[in-house]
C-alpha cells in the first residue's frame, strides 16, 4: 500500500497525506467531543 | 527488519500520523479506571487488586523504554511499532481470555507486563525519528506524537464506556471488550507501521536549516554525564509537581471549596477533571512548540518557575477564588503536559540525534520515580491532616509547600545544564572526531 504510493505521483501522495490525518484525527476529535461535553459541567454541575 | 529508508519524494508529514496511531492507541493506558469496577463485581477483587494491571503496565513501561531504548534505535520505528503492536494488542487478547476464564492473574499478565512492554517500547518509538524528520522544529513534531499519549485517554475512556454499557459488565461481557479493544488498536496502530519512514543519509530533509547534526552522544556515555542526572531532576519534578494536583483533583477541589458559599458538585468536579485533562494535551502541544521558539533552557524555566509560582498562589488565595484556583490548576497541568513533550528535544540538544531514543528511554525513569512521589506526597499528607482533625485547603498546604520547594529544586537542576563536554562526543561515520565537536545550540 504505501510502497506503491511512495513511488506515486504527487496526487496520490496528498491522498494519502489526508487520509493518514483522518485516520488519527477522527477519534481524536470523537475524545475532545466528549472532554468539552464533560467540561462544562464545572460551569453547569 | 531493516529501519525503513524514505523513498526520494515522501513527505515529512507523513510521519506525526504515523506516530500518532501509535500514541492515541497507548493512550488507553489511563483509561484504565472504565474496566475497574466491572472487574471488582465480576471476578470479585477490590480496589487494589484491580489496579494491578495498570500499576504492572506502568511499571512494564518504564522498564521496556529504559532497557529497550537501545534497541529501539538500532532495529529501528518500524520494527519498534511492531513490536509495540504485537505486545500491546496481545495483551488485550490475553486478558480477554482472563476475563473470560475467571482467571485474574491472566488479565495482570496480559494487560500489565505484555500490554506495558508494548506500552514502553511504543512510547519512544517514533521519537527519534519525529527528530530527524523535523530538525527545524522537534518540539513542535514530538508535542504532537506526546500529545497522542494524553489524547488516547479522551478516546478510549467514553469508547470503552459505551462498548462496556452495549456487552454488559460480566465476565463474557469484559472479555468481548477486551477482545474489540486488541483488534481495534492492531488495525488502527497499523497505519503507524506501514507509514513510518526514517530519512535518508545521503538526502537530508530538503530546505530544512539545522539538518546536518553536530552533537552525538550515545546512550552509554549520555547516562555519565550530569547534564543527563540534572534533565533527569527536572523532568521528576515537574512530573511530581503536576501529578499532585492530576492525582487528587476531584476530591481537592471539593474540599477547597466545601465551606463556601458555592460548594463544587460531584458533576462539577468531574468537568475540573475533564477540562485539566484538555489542559494536559493543550500543554504539550502549545509548550513544546513553543521551546522551538524560544529555547528548551528558557520553557523550563516557565515550567518549574512559573508552576511553583501557580502553588503559591494556589496555597494563599485559592480557597477564596475558585476562578483563580482553577486557572493555576490548569496553567500547572499544562506545564505538566509541556514538560513530558519537550524532553525529548532537550536531549536532542544535548545529546544529538544520534542515540536520542534510547536516551529519553533511559530519562523516563524519571516519570516512573515522579509516579510513586506525587501521589504518595499528596496522599499521605491529606489523611495524616485529616487525622489531626483538619480540613478543607488546609489538607493541601504542607502538601503544596513541598511541591514549590521541588519545583525550585527543579529550577537549579536546569540552571546547572550546559552543552555536553567533547570528550562524550562519538564523531559521525566518515568524519574527524574535531569534525563532530561542536555545541549545541539551544542547550
Amino acid at each position: 500500500m504505501t510502497h506503491d504510493s511512495s513511488q506515486s505521483p504527487p496526487d496520490r501522495r496528498v491522498a494519502l497525506t489526508v487520509l493518514a490525518w483522518l485516520w488519527v484525527g477522527a477519534p481524536l476529535a470523537y475524545g475532545l467531543y466528549e472532554l468539552v461535553r464533560k467540561a462544562t459541567q464545572l460551569f453547569t454541575g | 527488519m531493516s529501519p525503513p529508508v524514505a523513498p526520494p519524494g515522501w513527505s515529512r508529514r507523513l510521519v506525526p500520523p504515523a506516530a500518532l496511531s501509535v500514541h492515541l492507541a497507548i493512550g488507553q493506558a489511563y483509561a484504565w479506571s472504565v474496566f475497574k469496577p466491572p472487574l471488582e463485581s465480576a471476578l470479585h477483587l477490590n480496589g487494589t487488586e484491580s489496579a494491578l494491571p495498570f500499576q504492572c503496565a506502568i511499571v512494564m513501561l518504564g522498564l521496556s523504554a529504559a532497557f529497550g531504548g537501545t534497541l529501539v534505535e538500532r532495529r529501528g520505528p518500524r520494527w519498534a511499532m511492531t513490536v509495540a503492536l504485537v505486545c500491546f494488542c496481545s495483551g488485550f487478547l490475553i486478558s480477554a481470555l482472563g476475563a473470560y476464564t475467571g482467571q485474574f492473574w491472566l488479565i495482570v499478565l496480559g494487560y500489565g507486563a505484555v500490554g506495558g512492554t508494548g506500552l514502553g517500547i511504543g512510547y519512544i518509538s517514533p521519537v527519534s525519528t519525529l527528530i530527524k524528520w523535523f530538525p527545524d522544529r522537534p518540539g513542535t513534531a514530538t508535542g504532537i506524537a506526546i500529545m497522542g499519549f494524553g489524547g488516547g485517554a479522551l478516546i478510549a475512556s467514553p469508547w470503552s464506556a459505551q462498548m462496556l454499557a452495549s456487552f454488559g459488565t460480566d465476565s463474557t461481557g469484559i472479555a468481548l471488550a477486551f477482545l474489540v479493544h486488541g483488534l481495534s488498536y492492531a488495525v488502527f496502530m497499523s497505519l503507524g507501521v506501514f507509514l513510518v519512514r526514517v530519512p535518508s543519509g545521503e538526502r537530508p530533509v530538503p530546505g530544512v536549516p539545522g539538518a546536518v547534526e553536530g552533537v552525538r552522544v550515545s546512550a552509554r556515555s549520555a547516562v555519565r554525564t550530569p547534564q543527563f542526572w540534572c534533565l533527569w531532576v527536572v523532568l521528576c519534578t515537574n512530573v511530581t509537581a503536576g501529578i499532585g494536583i492530576l492525582e487528587k483533583a476531584a476530591p481537592m477541589i471539593t474540599d477547597f471549596f466545601r465551606t463556601s458559599s458555592t460548594p463544587v458538585s460531584a458533576s462539577a468536579a468531574a468537568g475540573f477533571v475533564a477540562l485539566l485533562s484538555a489542559a494536559n494535551m493543550a500543554g504539550r502541544i502549545g509548550w513544546s512548540s513553543a521551546s522551538d521558539l524560544v529555547g528548551r533552557k528558557n520553557i523550563y524555566r516557565l515550567y518549574l518557575g512559573a508552576g511553583a509560582l501557580m502553588y503559591l498562589l494556589i496555597a494563599l488565595f485559592g480557597d477564596g477564588s475558585k476562578p483563580l484556583f482553577v486557572v493555576c490548576a490548569l496553567v500547572i497541568l499544562s506545564f505538566y503536559g509541556g514538560g513530558f513533550a519537550t524532553v525529548p528535544a532537550y536531549l536532542k540538544d544535548l545529546f544529538g540525534t544520534h542515540q536520542v531514543g534510547a536516551i529519553h528511554g533511559r530519562l523516563l525513569t524519571a516519570w516512573s520515580t515522579a509516579g510513586v512521589l506525587g501521589p504518595l506526597i499528596v496522599n499521605r499528607i491529606a489523611d495524616h491532616q485529616k487525622a489531626a482533625g483538619r480540613h478543607g485547603a488546609s489538607l493541601y498546604g504542607l502538601s503544596f509547600a513541598i511541591m514549590i520547594g521541588l519545583l525550585v529544586v527543579g529550577l537549579a537542576a536546569n540552571e546547572f545544564i550546559r552543552p555536553v563536554h567533547p570528550r562524550h562526543h562519538v564523531p559521525a561515520p566518515g568524519r574527524a572526531p574535531d569534525d563532530a565537536r561542536q555545541q549545541p545550540e539551544s542547550a
